[in-house]
């Protein structure tokens, strides 16, 4: 993985730049320089890609950021945002000639609102405290990506998290309000907030997944749910994955769109069932763990229409959650399918394509083939409802090449994903892991239009570079026009 | 030279807007036409009118997932949607009826529209959405990719066909409620939904404002997954076609619910109970419904023949709305009603030059939110900030955002702001 060059001169001033942040952000652990207290933000959720900072800086407030920035900006000094470190695509990959800016002391709850049904948050928060902070008048924050324990409501919107809930609710972009964001050159913009939409351009969405590269959120709203008064689950084990596919089409096209619908493979079920013992049933190819939520009255009658569905799609075997226990039983193996795959391999790579899902079985077996070709195990795990497939490829670095061969295979996945009309992520983000990959799913205009929109924020390309875009323009070269004049205009097109 | 190109194909497109650039020529981008009175007046060289780029490429019902030309009109799409019981969930409006006052009653005499107005592509550049908002959002949270020509005159696409994706930045967002004025779509893409088994609407009568509102905010705190929630006072209700909404005379609060039969009806039950307290309460069933929440969504209760009022839509915190009513609607001929829980205020103001921009304006500014001028004559449009003016720092971005995809400035010049 090619980074941009380090900037020597700036690496040369390492101890003046510490200084000069710690007058801006004053106190114990506000600026962090010790190579050993540095390594713990080598790194992010994607752990083969290690690169210490040239500094940490931990800010406390708005306005630290904002001269945190500006002073970076007037020195041209990289900078890389961090929430929790859980991006699993090496969105906060630090860079050696760049100060890694985390948010971590931004951990306060300012507000919460249940009249207009939001939480107001600094974006270091994590995802589950809002939760937690709105449980008691039964309320929930929507999207829940499954490191919601530790990941911050800030490194949600950098990433768009999603979760398992996304095909009923949304990701993280359709439940913001409102963001207060620090751009590179100091400005301090906010955008929406308690009330629904914004006027002007939506740049609360543009910068929603925008992994980091275009400003650092320091204060989000977010809009929070009523919690379903019933939950219920059906584990739904089928004899091939075409079954298994046709059940849960059969489903959507009955009008039903379940709170979650996932589904995994055989060597994802075995797996998870050694380590959990969930009760998995082992004699099937997929099976489906659809989940309910609702009013009542509804979990009930749907419950039984999806059963039905469920029977007449070939289902072997089908068990419905007579307790919230026993709910939180069928998810447990879903939930522990990535360290499951843990036990059984030395090391593990979670791809995250999305995939139009009536083309899952045709995708499943020609993964089959590519594993077989590159002679390593791959399980999978599937958000079934939304086509979003995490394929787990099973290696040992250890063995020489093999990391190579996981990365290679990953890759062929994920063109194949983009083959049949899916992308190239669904909910992890591009970050340094897909940033290669990137022209096999769009052309170079495509590719030039999305980095003019990062030169209308950080014309210097000083934040998080050498993420998302495989090549770095120049700006200005980006904003040249080539302009054809004196050719015969449009003679084709017919007009009065 | 001038006049009005009907490009065939992108390419075509995209030759006449490099053309455009090249030449220093402004261009109005027209889907149908129907929303040509919403915003700033554009003053341009040509009129580009998309028609030619129109049908539907791609429905997969079972994949959720809709494509088509951007010119595609709406009526052909709910066509096809409805044939598979389903629909945009975001409830696009039709505002024709709201725009274009007509001069007699509609003969058909209800909310219903047999045939929507508007393009796809018009709808989602509006980035509109209906009283569903609270619940499922607005176009931008259904569309899924696009292909377009930037006003640098070139192709590009963004998004995919697929509802999870975080491929690259989400330029959906941003071109969904650019007004045009940032690149031409050619064909899009979007998230389609199986329609409700049934609708019902609790009325509580006898509230104003304040009490409205609080039923309403009672409503959205419940279990019950609300997924409309508006008041009406009594004159405006008094109007409505809906003849149990109009019979009591009083102020009426709505609440909208969707989903299986069963379920429906048991949540109808509970709502009652619980906003009894409130008021009288009342059940309008799928036909009463439907039209109810046409009039909301489409602003028929200010689209009656000869209303040639102002007509502000105002997006505040919901709690918020109540109040504005009161403080907005006080003067002689004014009329404010609520939707989205009371976050979005409908507004009527006899007509004045300044629009009544003033107290509007600075209402939003002390509940957060924004403003849009909706209904004005031209030259009022052209005088009075249509849409929420930005602080610097925005202003700033709006700007610069503006010329990364256009840098001559030759899309709907003036559409949004006087100089974007």
């Amino acid at each position: 993985m090619k980074m941009p060059d380090p900037d020597q001169g700036v690496i040369a001033r390492r101890a003046e730049i510490a200084a000069d942040l710690a007058a801006i952000v004053p106190g114990d652990g506000g600026v962090i320089s010790d190579p050993d207290e540095l390594r713990p933000y080598e790194t992010d959720g994607l752990t083969a890609y290690r690169q210490p900072p040239l500094l940490t800086v931990l800010p406390q407030d708005t306005g630290q950021v904002r001269r945190v920035l500006e002073y970076c900006h007037d020195n041209g000094i990289k900078v890389v945002p961090r929430g929790a470190g859980t991006s699993l695509s090496g969105g906060a990959l630090p860079l050696a000639d760049g100060i890694l800016m985390g948010m971590a002391r931004f951990n306060r709850i300012l507000d919460i609102d249940f009249d207009n049904r939001c939480v107001i948050a600094q974006p270091g928060v994590t995802n589950l405290a809002i939760t937690s902070a709105v449980a008691h008048r039964g309320f929930y924050y929507a999207p829940d990506p499954s490191s919601q324990i530790a990941c911050t409501i800030g490194g949600n919107i950098a990433e768009n998290a999603g979760g398992v809930h996304c095909l009923k609710y949304g990701l993280t972009t359709n439940n913001v309000l409102g963001i207060e964001v620090v751009l590179m050159n100091g400005e301090v913009v906010r955008i929406g907030g308690r009330h629904l939409d914004d006027g002007g351009y939506d740049l609360l969405g543009l910068l929603t997944g925008s992994e980091g590269l275009l400003g650092v959120v320091t204060e989000v709203t977010v809009r929070i749910l009523r919690s379903p008064e019933k939950v219920r689950a059906m584990l739904a084990g089928f004899p091939t994955n075409e079954a298994a596919g046709d059940c849960v089409a059969s489903i959507i096209g009955a009008g039903i769109i379940p709170g979650g619908m996932e589904m995994m493979d055989r060597p994802a079920i075995h797996a998870a069932e050694d380590f959990v013992h969930a009760g998995y049933p082992l004699d099937v190819e997929a099976l489906l763990i659809i989940e309910l939520d609702g009013p009542d009255q509804e979990v009930e009658y749907l419950l039984e229409r999806v059963t039905e569905i469920a029977r007449r799609t070939g289902a072997s075997t089908i068990r419905v959650s007579e307790s919230d226990a026993e709910r939180q039983a069928f998810w447990a193996g879903r939930k522990a399918a990535f360290p499951a795959v843990g036990r059984i391999s030395p090391d593990y790579y979670c791809m995250d394509g999305t995939i139009p899902r009536r083309r899952l079985p045709e995708v499943l077996a020609r993964m089959a083939e590519l594993s077989t070709k590159h002679g390593l195990r791959v399980a999978n795990v599937f958000h079934a409802g939304d086509g979003n497939l995490h394929p787990l490829i099973l290696y040992d670095a250890n063995n020489p090449g093999e990391l190579e061969s996981a990365e290679a295979l990953g890759s062929e996945i994920l063109k194949l994903c983009v083959e049949v009309g899916g992308v190239l992520t669904g909910e992890h983000g591009v970050g340094v892991e897909k940033r290669d990959l990137m022209p096999t799913m769009f052309s170079e205009d495509d590719l030039k239009q999305q980095q003019r929109v990062k030169c209308a924020f950080d014309p210097e390309s000083l934040l998080n570079p050498g993420k998302m875009f495989p090549e770095l323009h120049r700006c200005a070269e980006l904003g040249r026009m080539h302009v054809h004049r004196g050719q015969l205009p449009f003679p084709d097109i017919p007009r009065f | 030279m001038s006049g009005i190109a009907r490009p065939e194909t992108a390419e075509q497109l995209r030759d006449l807007v490099a053309w455009a650039a090249a030449e220093d020529k402004s261009l109005e981008i027209v889907g149908s036409g129907s929303k040509r009175p919403l915003g700033r007046p554009v003053r341009a060289d040509h009129v580009v009118e998309l028609g030619a780029l129109a049908g539907i490429t791609l429905y997969e019902p079972d994949e959720l997932v809709l494509s088509a030309g951007a010119a595609t009109p709406m009526r052909e799409i709910e066509a096809a949607l409805a044939e598979r019981d389903q629909q945009l969930e975001f409830e696009p409006p039709d505002y024709t009826r709201l725009l274009v006052a007509p001069t007699v009653a509609p003969g058909a005499g209800n909310g219903q529209r047999n045939e929507p107005a508007g393009s796809i592509g018009g709808v989602v550049a509006c980035n509109l959405g209906g009283p569903r908002r609270i619940k499922s959002g607005a176009a931008r949270d259904h569309f899924l990719g696009f292909h377009a020509v930037s006003g640098r005159g070139e192709i590009f696409k963004s998004g995919g066909r697929v509802v999870k994706n975080v491929t690259g930045y989400d330029l959906s967002k941003l071109i969904a409620g650019s007004w045009g004025t940032l690149a031409i779509m050619t064909a899009v893409t979007l998230k389609v939904l199986p329609r409700p088994e049934k609708t019902r609407t609790v009325l509580v009568f006898g509230v104003d404002a304040g009490r409205g509102g609080e039923a309403l905010t009672a409503a959205l705190l419940s279990p019950h997954e609300i997924s409309g929630a508006a008041w009406l006072p009594a004159p405006l209700a008094a109007a409505s076609r809906v003849e149990l909404v109009a019979g009591r005379k009083s102020g009426v609060a709505a609440l909208r619910v969707e989903g299986p039969g069963p379920s429906v009806e048991y949540r109808c039950r509970a709502l009652r109970e619980e906003l009894s307290g409130f008021g009288p309460t009342e059940e309008l069933h799928s036909n009463g419904s439907l039209r109810f929440w046409g009039e909301i969504r489409d602003v028929l209760p200010f689209a009656a023949p000869g209303d040639d009022r102002i007509v502000w839509k105002i997006s505040v915190p919901p709690a918020a709305g109540p109040a504005l009513v009161g403080e907005l609607a006080a003067e002689d001929g004014a009329d404010a009603f609520l939707d989205w829980g009371g976050g979005l205020v409908w507004l009527a103001l006899p007509p004045a030059p300044g629009a009544g921009a003033g107290p509007v304006r600075a209402a939003v500014a002390r509940t957060g939110g924004h403003a849009t001028l909706l209904r004005a004559d031209e030259t009022v449009r052209g005088s009075v900030a249509v849409f929420q003016p930005e602080a610097a720092a925005r202003e700033g971005l709006t700007r610069r955002v503006k010329a990364a995809f256009d840098p001559k400035g030759i899309l709907n010049p003036g559409r949004m702001y006087a100089e974007v």
